[in-house]
């Protein structure tokens, strides 16, 4: 992972900025110059919610290496309250209780580390909303 | 200068705990006396996903919930406190203050003065305001302090982490004062390049831990004029459960006053977050006029103290977020060694 | 537009071929192409590949490859659309002879998957999917396909033992198939007891890493009459893409790409899905199989399972499905696998299928369905006896 590539990201995966086209209304994660609904160019700056539930998931019990100290780990689409969709870990729970329809709080993770020496990439992952 | 005090305050910890038997089987040690020696039950454990910046920014996102809805680009300096920083070079708060939305104008420093460097983060964040330099001060306390295998800290070292966003008006809780005592005294430390700190057994009792923490609670209470009696709620720094309830009656406090923000038997040391924490709790069941002593203690050695007096607003707030008992009591995942060893990066493996 | 067809064949045995390169194995298969075609030049020729430069460090494949093929000056490009570059270099090899710019093209495909480690071979795959928005949360592609399948099950009661049918269904046929990678039959059993990769997705329900290379002759229809060697002709090519993120899909249980794509195909075939008799399909995973035959109008949403249970796409069935052995059996060099799959079609319909996997049936019409990511990218072919 290069610093500038993560450090592109920072919007998005620390902040969850979405943008939102001022022509149709959608809400796009991440934002994007042109709206795939309705074509128009102009955005302004959302925050995405931090609940939703989930659509589905699946548990990787074969991970890439710079996931293995966490396998196996669950990764899920949920659907956030605002309707957007996004992909992201579901952690803190036995993988094995996993269901589609759970309810998930959005929680700022280290999400990626670059062996013992390289930067750490933060972001977002899904925890499930117990209160 | 008017009033200064907390605007908003947050925690987080872990959901993840071992319990002292689990580590005293590893290690062939006498579990029942460590739990009654040092009144340890369990500890928290970070995740390999959780390290001091991400249980700072958890705190921080309560602490805001609770300062209701101020803007974060207002906020003009972060400081965290703490003994494990992720990075040797690199800073946590720039990190922290990305994700709240709180650059480019603030001001940042990473703290470090073993466990008491959350303290000084809200000391100095107090004075910044107090002096007109800033709107607010955004200061934490957090750690994912580690001990060696086999030491006894390694019964106590535990992660979590506490915010507290400093500010002049709408405050929650005022800072009538503080006081600061320290002196040079070796009773723990870690070397540049090392993984785990090393201490001086039994010298970092009375001469580091009592010495320090009596003093600068005396020389607070002095410094106020006040008594123990005057105080509604006491909480001490708590490298493990008997430390500061010694401490504290020591002091002429009762164990209803020190109880609320007596986290440590079952959370454990959370270094640069143990009396942070313990105030975050304390604040959570306080009412509108209560007064509160937090003493914070780091070794090397030193303490800061603090008068707190809650304000009508802890009633509006106290539940915008979620309070720190529930994160302390409540769905807890308990793990066993290998799973902690593996989590705490004590497993070598190939790079 | 000028009437094309594919007028010869050639691949290499599929497998962890260790003592061949890259290059060996791209030669071996476009010469086999050549001969089998009884043409004495090409004009140009097309390589789907997805990732030399992460499996083996090596791009700039038009030139290596036609340097190896001993053709100097020849026009010879490397299109990429992930696991589709086979389909995506058939179809550009297709547009070329139509247009009128080339007569004979070889359409060709290879990757080298062996050479690096599972990890790497991870990794590389994994490019293939949304890098900022899933692969750097720990998405895989069976994790993917997994995410997919737990949709699928939810909204149609898509069962266990569905999914291992595909898989026993496709070792069923690739135990008839040399070039197979996994020549033998397994049984549900040995499906549902396997080792667990992303749940509900077992190692028997994914297709293997494979090295291999594959390549066919196109020409026109008048070229290859004079050939006089077996030839079948190309009536319909559709091509779409979707959204490479799985999460920004209105429907994660239907591949819509491949829906598009077909549309696309039988309408320049003048054909629907009805027409055809037999299909190669991507199926990567046990899953992905089951959603292609209901995107492609096989059959409807969440009916495929039970059809695949009954049998009715096996070598004797009604719709016979990937008769080659398919990705899981066959094996799944990603470069290779749209051009193998024309492979099959074509032998199918010249009745030269080896070991008696001949369909019995004398087809008319074939099918090869080849996907890309998640389904970010679609080919549908469609071929006719001549």
């Amino acid at each position: 992972m290069y610093s500038a590539r993560d450090w592109r990201e920072y919007p998005r995966r620390y902040r969850l900025e979405a943008g939102k086209c001022k022509k149709c209304g959608k809400i796009l994660f991440p934002a994007r110059l042109i709206c795939p609904k309705c074509g128009a160019r102009e955005f302004e700056t959302e925050m995405l919610p931090d609940t939703g539930k989930v659509l589905t998931f699946t548990v990787i019990r074969t991970a890439p290496s710079q996931f293995t100290d966490i396998a196996p780990y669950a990764i899920a689409i949920a659907e956030l309250t605002n309707g957007v969709k996004l992909t992201a870990q579901l952690v803190d729970c036995d993988v094995n209780t996993v269901k589609v329809g759970m309810e998930v709080r959005i929680e700022f993770r280290r999400v990626q580390t670059d062996a013992y020496s390289g930067i750490l990439s933060y972001g977002y992952k899904f925890v499930p909303k117990w209160y | 200068m008017g009033k200064v005090g907390i605007v908003g305050y947050g925690c987080h910890l872990p959901r993840h705990r071992i319990k002292v038997e689990e580590i005293a089987k590893v290690w062939g040690a006498d579990a029942p006396s460590y739990k009654k020696g040092l009144m340890l039950r369990e500890k928290s454990v970070p995740p390999p996903d959780c390290d001091t910046i991400t249980l700072s920014v958890e705190a921080t996102k309560n602490a805001l919930r609770r300062a209701g809805g101020i803007n974060t680009a207002e906020i003009g300096a972060i400081y965290i406190g703490s003994e494990s920083h992720p990075y040797a070079v690199k800073p946590s708060g720039a990190t922290v203050a990305e994700a709240i939305g709180a650059t480019p104008d603030i001001h940042c420093a990473d703290f470090e003065f073993a466990c008491k460097a959350g303290s000084e983060a809200m000391f100095v964040c107090l004075g910044l305001v107090k002096a007109g330099e800033i709107k607010y001060g955004l200061a934490i306390g957090g750690d994912t302090s580690q001990g060696a295998p086999g030491d006894a800290l390694e019964y106590s070292a535990a992660a979590g982490a506490a915010a507290f966003i400093m500010g002049s008006e709408n405050l929650i809780a005022e800072s009538i004062d503080t006081y600061s005592f320290m002196t040079d005294t070796p009773d723990f430390w870690r070397r540049e390049y090392e993984f785990y700190p090393q201490h001086a057994g039994r010298y970092t009792g009375e001469p580091a831990y009592f010495k320090h923490t009596c003093g600068a609670a005396e020389g607070m209470m002095k410094k106020v004029g006040m008594k123990p009696a005057d105080f509604t709620y006491a909480v001490f720094h708590q490298p493990n459960g008997k430390f500061p309830m010694r401490a504290g009656k020591m002091l002429g406090f009762t164990q209803e006053q020190m109880e609320p923000g007596w986290l440590s038997p079952t959370l454990g040391n959370t270094y640069s977050g143990a009396s942070p924490i313990g105030l975050t709790s304390t604040l959570d069941i306080a009412k509108p006029g209560d007064t509160i002593l937090m003493v914070s203690y780091g070794s090397g050695s030193g303490s800061d103290g603090f008068v707190w007096k809650v304000t009508d607003r802890i009633d509006e707030v106290r539940d915008k977020a979620v309070r720190t008992r529930k994160l302390l009591d409540e769905n807890l995942i308990y793990i066993d060694y290998g799973t902690y060893a593996k989590f705490r990066h004590k497993i070598k493996k190939n790079a | 537009m000028r009437d094309v067809a594919v007028v010869g064949v050639g691949m290499t045995k599929f497998g962890e071929i260790w003592d061949k390169s890259l290059r060996d194995l791209y030669v071996e298969a476009a010469l086999g192409a050549i001969e089998n075609s009884g043409v004495d030049h090409i004009d140009s020729m097309i390589v789907g590949c997805m990732s030399g430069g992460l499996f083996v460090g090596q791009e700039h494949l038009g030139s290596m490859l036609a340097d190896y093929l001993g053709i100097k000056n020849l026009p010879a490009s490397r299109v990429e659309s992930a696991c589709a570059s086979g389909g995506l270099a058939f179809r550009h090899a297709l547009i070329e002879v139509a247009s009128g710019m080339s007569d004979i093209v070889m359409a060709s495909g290879v990757e080298k998957m062996n050479d690096i480690s599972g990890d790497g071979a991870t990794y590389a795959l994994a490019t293939a999917a949304d890098q900022e928005y899933e692969v750097f949360h720990g998405a895989t592609f069976p994790g993917l396909y997994a995410l997919m399948a737990v949709a699928h099950i939810e909204k149609y009661g898509t069962t266990r033992d569905m999914l291992a049918a595909v898989a026993v269904k496709n070792h069923d046929n690739g135990a008839l198939n040399p070039n197979a990678q996994y020549p033998f039959k397994i049984t549900m059993d040995t499906v549902k007891s396997s080792v667990m990769i992303a749940d509900p997705l077992r190692i028997l329900d994914c297709s293997p890493i494979t090295d291999g290379a594959a390549a066919v002759i196109l020409t026109t229809v008048d070229i290859a009459k004079k050939l006089g060697k077996p030839y079948v002709k190309i009536t319909g090519s559709g091509h779409a893409t979707d959204t490479i993120a799985l999460h920004s899909r209105d429907d994660m249980t239907t591949i819509a790409s491949a829906t598009v794509a077909a549309d696309k195909a039988f309408k320049m075939a003048g054909k629907t899905i009805k027409d055809v008799d037999f299909a190669e399909v991507h199926d990567c995973f046990t899953i992905a199989e089951i959603m292609v035959m209901e995107s492609l109008g096989l059959y409807a949403p969440g009916k495929a399972g039970e059809a695949v249970l009954k049998g009715e796409t096996a070598l004797d069935g009604k719709f016979p499905i990937n008769t080659s052995g398919g990705l899981k059996s066959k094996g799944h060099p990603v470069g290779a696998t749209g051009v193998a799959q024309i492979v099959e079609i074509y032998k199918q319909l010249t009745g030269q299928a080896e070991n008696g996997r001949q369909l019995k049936s004398n087809p008319k019409v074939g099918l090869a369905q080849n996907m890309g990511g998640s389904g970010g990218s679609s080919l549908v072919h469609i071929l006719e006896v001549a």
